[in-house]
């Protein structure tokens, strides 16, 4: 089923959306999102809660709820389209085998009775990825080694480690399968600074020796600099700009990402913080026009209907009325 | 002094089944500090450092172990119901979790007017008058729409602001803030921080503001305490420390934190290894010997380093900067 495409681009979304249905109507989380990524890049996904970055996470691993309304759109993977995939040839080719991820709160997500190592494991044996149990667990021990955490811990059970440590051998349990792609969920937000500094450092150094994609979902803008090849601003459940880190992080176009740039306190650099007033607008009924109007800076009246998506520039792409 | 923390001592006993004493977490071990009234200090440190631990024992919800709390003369050692009850109408405590901290069966006014009643505001229109006062201050308005809604209807931010606004009510001299924009989005922190520093100015409040996060520091206060394994290590003015950082650990906290800026993909950054001491059974001597660079031997895995004044209210907790470590 692995094909090399023509073209560079490991992930491609397509108009991807991703409705809820619940007692109060439809929750539009994931709408029309729109990106490609190329391989051994790390996309860096930014927006306030309830954004539907979370969302958009799930949506790319079919990890769904079961209140889902509506769940469609194309997405490649190397080129091979899999949202025409069965739910169980999906789970059987495709998730943890091509790609995995990392939950929010991973570390507080391990089964507390079942040893790490078995833990880490076990996607190895359940997607028969190898053929000897001795083969599965020394693939573990060389995860262990990548993200790590010292071999003689791999006997131990979840409450003998400690946060920062756990979070690695969530990561070894996404790493473990050789997936192509990896999405992080908030992987260091509940960690310490320095624990933090430490995990980001064994990040930096996989993306290095391995060349994995990563996809990493933060509300952190500061910590995801770290390791942002590209990054994606989403608001209120749609894309509204899509660039690479260097143009992202000094200028950013979108006027809801300058205020999230601006409101972004900074230690060394000394600036007047702005914030955004008011608040994301309901995921129920948004908006008909440009959603970000009602808190934008720069509205005029064009912003009454619905921006779309424009490249402004080579692989810079903005919703927004201002930039066509 | 306002408030006046003299070698201040919380321990949590352990027990196991109940009964069999194993040991003391010491989550506080041996904090002092002077704050003078109206002013704002910063109190950073990682989890488990006994930061909110320290915000809990000046508040009188722990009590200390050992070492003394003085707030405008009075001891709050032992307090009566009378002290505690005096102690706490002055005093207002902003917590970290806003939701958490607002009782989601009352309504904003009632949240607002219960402790005004507490406090023997017996007049409605003068109740009625602090309460729009303080709500119109936290720019929650038109108040009219705030006042019969419930938590769960307000956004965090909104939530947060009134947790703020039953803080002040009272008119207290301090407020600890055990941090109020940790639970919140980037964008809407600075605003609730800029709030509260307003508040500070227009009432001349003195701030304890808790936090983990050093960067929102330089927005708040101009003084800084760091903590860590139970103490504080460093004190200075947060332009001086971050300009010249005297402690080894607070040095390597500062190394850790980036700027927003695309090269940071580009370098690895300087952690120190391992991970913060039990604060069950604390490492002899300075508690940051076994992870710091310049450990002295003999001396730093021995002894618990004094306190030393460096002048112009910068105060390290370390031997390198003492006469004996030549």
């Amino acid at each position: 089923m692995r094909k090399t495409s023509s073209d560079s681009a490991l992930l491609r979304i397509e108009g991807l959306r991703l409705h809820f249905k619940t007692m109060r109507g439809t929750v539009q989380a994931v709408d029309d999102v729109t990106f490609s990524l190329n391989r051994g890049r790390t996309l860096v996904v930014v927006g306030e809660s309830g954004c539907g970055k979370s969302s958009l996470a799930r949506g790319i691993l079919r990890l769904l709820p079961r209140n889902v309304e509506t769940y469609s759109g194309k997405i490649y993977l190397n080129g091979d389209e899999l949202m025409c995939l069965t739910d169980e040839r999906f789970r059987r080719e495709v998730r943890w085998v091509r790609m995995s991820m990392v939950p929010q709160a991973a570390m507080n997500s391990l089964n507390p009775v079942v040893r790490v190592e078995d833990q880490v494991a076990e996607p190895l044996l359940v997607h028969k990825c190898v053929t000897t149990r001795e083969e599965a667990y020394e693939r573990a021990r060389e995860a262990f080694r990548m993200v790590g955490v010292p071999l003689d811990f791999m006997t131990r059970y979840p409450f003998e480690l400690s946060g920062g440590m756990r979070q690695r051998v969530a990561l070894a349990m996404a790493l473990v399968t050789d997936p192509e792609l990896v999405v992080l969920d908030e992987p260091t937000s509940a960690l310490d600074l320095l624990t933090q500094a430490n995990i980001m450092n064994v990040l930096k150094q996989i993306k290095k020796d391995i060349g994995v994609t990563f996809i990493l979902i933060t509300h952190d803008i500061a910590t995801s600099s770290e390791l942002a090849d590209d990054a994606a601003v989403m608001y209120a459940g749609q894309l509204v700009e899509f660039c690479d880190a260097g143009r992202f992080y000094l200028d950013p176009l979108h006027p809801y990402s300058r205020g999230l740039m601006g409101s972004v306190p900074t230690l060394w650099e000394r600036k007047d913080l702005m914030f955004i007033p008011g608040q994301p607008p309901s995921l129920l009924d948004p908006p008909k026009g440009c959603r970000f109007a009602e808190r934008c800076p720069d509205r005029f009246d064009k912003c009454e209907e619905e921006p779309p998506l424009t490249e402004v520039d080579v692989g810079h792409w903005v919703k927004c009325w201002l930039h066509r | 002094m306002l408030l006046s923390v003299k070698d201040l001592r919380t321990w949590f006993e352990l027990r196991r089944y109940g009964f069999v004493r194993v040991g003391h977490v010491r989550a506080l071990d041996g904090v002092s500090f002077d704050l003078k009234p109206g002013e704002a200090v910063a109190v950073v440190g990682e989890s488990g450092c006994g930061k909110s631990t320290l915000a809990k024992t000046i508040l009188g919800l722990e009590p200390p172990t050992a070492g003394e709390v003085r707030f405008d003369g009075r001891n709050l050692g032992k307090p009566t119901r009378e002290l505690l009850r005096w102690y706490r109408a002055r005093v207002g405590y902003v917590q970290q979790d806003p939701y958490g901290a607002l009782p989601p069966f009352m309504s904003v006014k009632r949240i607002l007017e219960e402790p005004l009643i507490i406090n023997g505001v017996k007049d409605r229109h003068e109740r009625q008058r602090r309460i729009y006062e303080a709500l119109t201050q936290l720019k929650l308005t038109p108040v009219e729409d705030f006042l019969n809604k419930y938590p769960h209807m307000l956004s965090g931010g909104q939530q947060q602001r009134v947790v703020i606004a039953r803080a002040k009510i009272l008119e207290p001299k301090l407020i600890v803030a055990d941090e109020p924009v940790s639970m919140l989005d980037a964008s809407v922190r600075v605003e609730i921080l800029q709030l509260l520093r307003e508040l500070q100015r227009e009432y001349e409040l003195a701030v304890i503001y808790i936090t983990h996060d050093l960067s929102t520091v330089r927005y708040f206060s101009e003084r800084i305490f760091v903590m860590y394994g139970g103490k504080i290590i460093e004190q200075a003015q947060m332009e001086d420390l971050l300009a010249d950082p005297k402690h080894p650990y607070t040095e390597a906290l500062l190394r850790a934190i980036p700027d927003p800026h695309p090269k940071n993909a580009e370098t690895m950054r300087e952690v120190p290894p391992g991970e913060p001491p039990s604060l069950l059974n604390p490492p002899l001597g300075c508690r940051f010997h076994p992870r710091c660079s310049k450990m002295i031997e003999g001396l730093c895995d021995q002894t618990e380093p004094p306190e030393v004044d460096l002048g112009d209210q910068h105060i390290v907790g370390c031997w390198l900067y003492t006469d004996q470590q030549s």
